[in-house]
């Protein structure tokens, strides 16, 4: 059976070429980074040698990069770490209602246990965030503000540098070094240009399972001068706000995998571009089809659509019967009964979210495979439909 | 129930659990029998509905009554929702049909447990989804009895235990949201529901949405 892997936004294969520069540091250099002898030293200096790659690739300075288990670890470290290292001081965070669950879930969090005031800004109908209504949220207790940089569900890219620059100009307008800006970048860093400066964030996260590197390991930028804490104290690594001893192979496959990705990104982006809008204008040929997120800033490899009265579980399996993989923002079975945040908040129907499906797509995606999802899907569209006693009017289609 | 509704990518659609389905969910799944092809033959059929499509779940089902036997000669249906709604609907479909047909004081007795038991189960955090397809039946049966010149025989909902520990029932949340209750927190103020028992969590905040969305429109 054919099988077409088109959710690489849940995660990426590893690319060959960064298991190759990986393989040596498992059990031929397999020395800590923090002994002595010469072994133990030719793993920190590959350690060293990530480091300083990562950092070209960021415009960063390599003493401002801490390594960690994943994007979570990082977005949790860049929120909980910065809050606890100031609450003395300023105890309001701003963030938005598109956020990945591990920003959302550790400022709900501290929301609830009092620590911080919470403002979730709310997105337009095509999941962006105004920096009108950002400059507006922002007052003199406000510690951080976290916006992703590319939606995770539906593809949608944050006007970051902007959001930046307005925060640059209050901080100075305000004499304060607050707010810091973190950004979440691990749906972005494949894609996207990730220069720190350019950007004016303070916090950048990434990991490698987005990017074609290893799982297990993540990455936060924090910009020199910035007032942090570790969440995890031990032995004293990453400058004290990482302990634990270094992941060695998976820093050197991170850093592997980022080069491959930034060097690479020109050419695969407006080869994914030119797919993505092929499988977006023949999902739209489908009656009462819904694109949701941004027609234009979105990711070059994101698809993501509402097909009206059906549901999305049922869809992803039909699909995955024909050996189709993607994923659905419908809620069916998960503990809470509530579909995706992220469509809900573009202001789309209950409905039209329980029938979102998000296909996004990867180096391995040929013309082929987009034809042949376009092939099988209006014939399982057409029969969950026929199966479905909903038939809801336009006026859905927010 | 894992404590953290959000695993995953997306949003979790399993609670951490695996979806798996038996060999006879899939086949119901992706061969559904007797499902409506065309509703303008049946409309002088008995039919009932339950579930709204914001909920994630609904169904339809139409049914054909010897009149004089009583016996279910024809059942058909439409659902809106996931594999295990639609699986549990195809499967009540036959069984009310089979062997001549069930007389409708058999199928009022019908439980989602006899679905499940046929089905060969469902993941635990499924079976929320399956408990749709009896109440649609009874809702049209009601409905057959009406259009016989039976009203006597017409049977209310009784009220459907959701949480086996406060012993809470659906029509316990209906009347706590006509008086006012409309989320999971304030529900389980008044009717400390699921407090001992979280697996019923799901199903609650479905019929909390589906009550709000009937009385209140929202």
């Amino acid at each position: 059976m054919k099988s077409v892997y088109l959710d690489h936004a849940a995660t990426t294969p590893l690319d060959p070429r960064v298991l190759k520069k990986m393989q040596p540091y498992f059990s031929d250099i397999f020395a800590n980074p923090s002994s002595f002898h010469s072994p133990g030293l030719r793993a920190k200096e590959a350690v060293d040698e990530a480091r300083k790659s990562i950092a070209a690739q960021l415009n960063a300075h390599a003493d401002e990069l801490v390594f960690c288990s994943g994007g979570t670890e990082s977005d949790n470290l860049a929120i909980l770490g910065t809050i606890r290292a100031n609450r003395a001081k300023v105890k309001h965070v701003v963030t938005t209602a598109v956020e990945h669950h591990a920003v959302l879930e550790p400022l709900r969090h501290l929301e609830r246990t009092g620590e911080i005031e919470l403002t979730v800004l709310p997105v337009d109908k095509t999941g962006m965030v105004s920096v009108d209504d950002f400059e507006k949220a922002l007052r003199s207790e406000t510690v951080l503000a976290s916006v992703m940089y590319a939606n995770n569900e539906i593809g949608t890219i944050q006007p970051i540098a902007d959001i930046g620059r307005a925060i640059l100009k209050w901080r100075k307008a305000n004499k304060t070094p607050f707010p810091y800006f973190h950004s979440d970048a691990c749906q972005a860093a494949g894609a996207l240009a990730l220069d720190v400066e350019k950007l004016h964030v303070d916090l950048f996260s990434l990991n490698g399972s987005k990017i074609y590197g290893p799982k297990g390991i993540g990455l936060l930028f924090v910009r020199r001068g910035v007032g942090i804490e570790p969440l995890v104290r031990g032995g004293g690594q990453e400058r004290g706000l990482r302990s634990g001893t270094e992941n060695v192979p998976g820093i050197v496959g991170l850093a592997a995998a980022l080069e491959i990705a930034q060097a690479e990104k020109e050419k695969e982006n407006a080869r994914l571009t030119q797919l993505r809008d092929k499988l977006v204008e023949g999902f739209l040929k489908i009656p009462k089809t819904r694109l949701n997120g941004h027609p234009i800033e979105r990711l070059p490899n994101n698809v993501n659509v509402s097909f009206m009265d059906i549901e999305g579980e049922a869809a992803v399996l039909y699909l995955d019967a024909q050996g189709i993989y993607c994923s659905t923002g419908s809620a069916c079975a998960s503990s809470s009964l509530d579909p995706s945040h992220v469509i809900l908040a573009t202001g789309v129907s209950y409905e039209a979210a329980h029938g979102s499906l998000r296909f996004t797509l990867g180096r391995s995606t040929k013309p082929a495979d987009i034809d042949y999802v376009l092939k099988t899907i209006p014939g399982i569209v057409q029969k969950l439909r026929h199966m479905s006693p909903v038939n809801l009017d336009m006026r859905y289609f927010a | 129930m894992p404590s953290n509704p959000n695993i995953g990518d997306i949003v979790s659609r399993s609670g951490g659990q695996s979806w798996f389905y038996s060999d006879t969910v899939k086949d119901h799944f992706f061969n559904p029998r007797n499902f409506m092809r065309d509703e303008s033959e049946y409309r002088d059929a008995a039919m009932g509905m339950v579930g709204s499509p914001a909920c994630g779940d609904a169904m339809k089902v139409w049914i054909s009554v010897d009149p004089i036997t009583e016996r279910i000669t024809d059942c058909k249906w439409k659902t809106f929702g996931c594999g295990s709604a639609i699986a549990s609907t195809s499967m009540m479909s036959v069984m009310v049909t089979e062997n001549g047909g069930m007389t409708l004081e058999a199928a009022r007795k019908l439980r989602p447990q006899d679905i499940l038991a046929r089905l060969g189960g469902l993941p635990a955090r499924k079976i929320h989804c399956s408990v749709l397809g009896d109440k649609a039946l009874r809702a049209a049966i009601n409905d057959w009895y009406r259009r016989n010149g039976q009203p006597e025989k017409i049977e209310e909902e009784q009220g459907r235990v959701i949480d086996p520990e406060t012993k809470v029932t659906d029509k316990d949340i209906e009347h706590a949201v006509l008086d006012g209750a409309d989320t999971l927190e304030k529900i389980q103020a008044k009717l400390k529901v699921g407090v001992g028992h979280p697996e019923c969590l799901p199903e609650v905040e479905q019929l909390i949405r589906f009550y709000r969305e009937k009385y209140f429109g929202t």
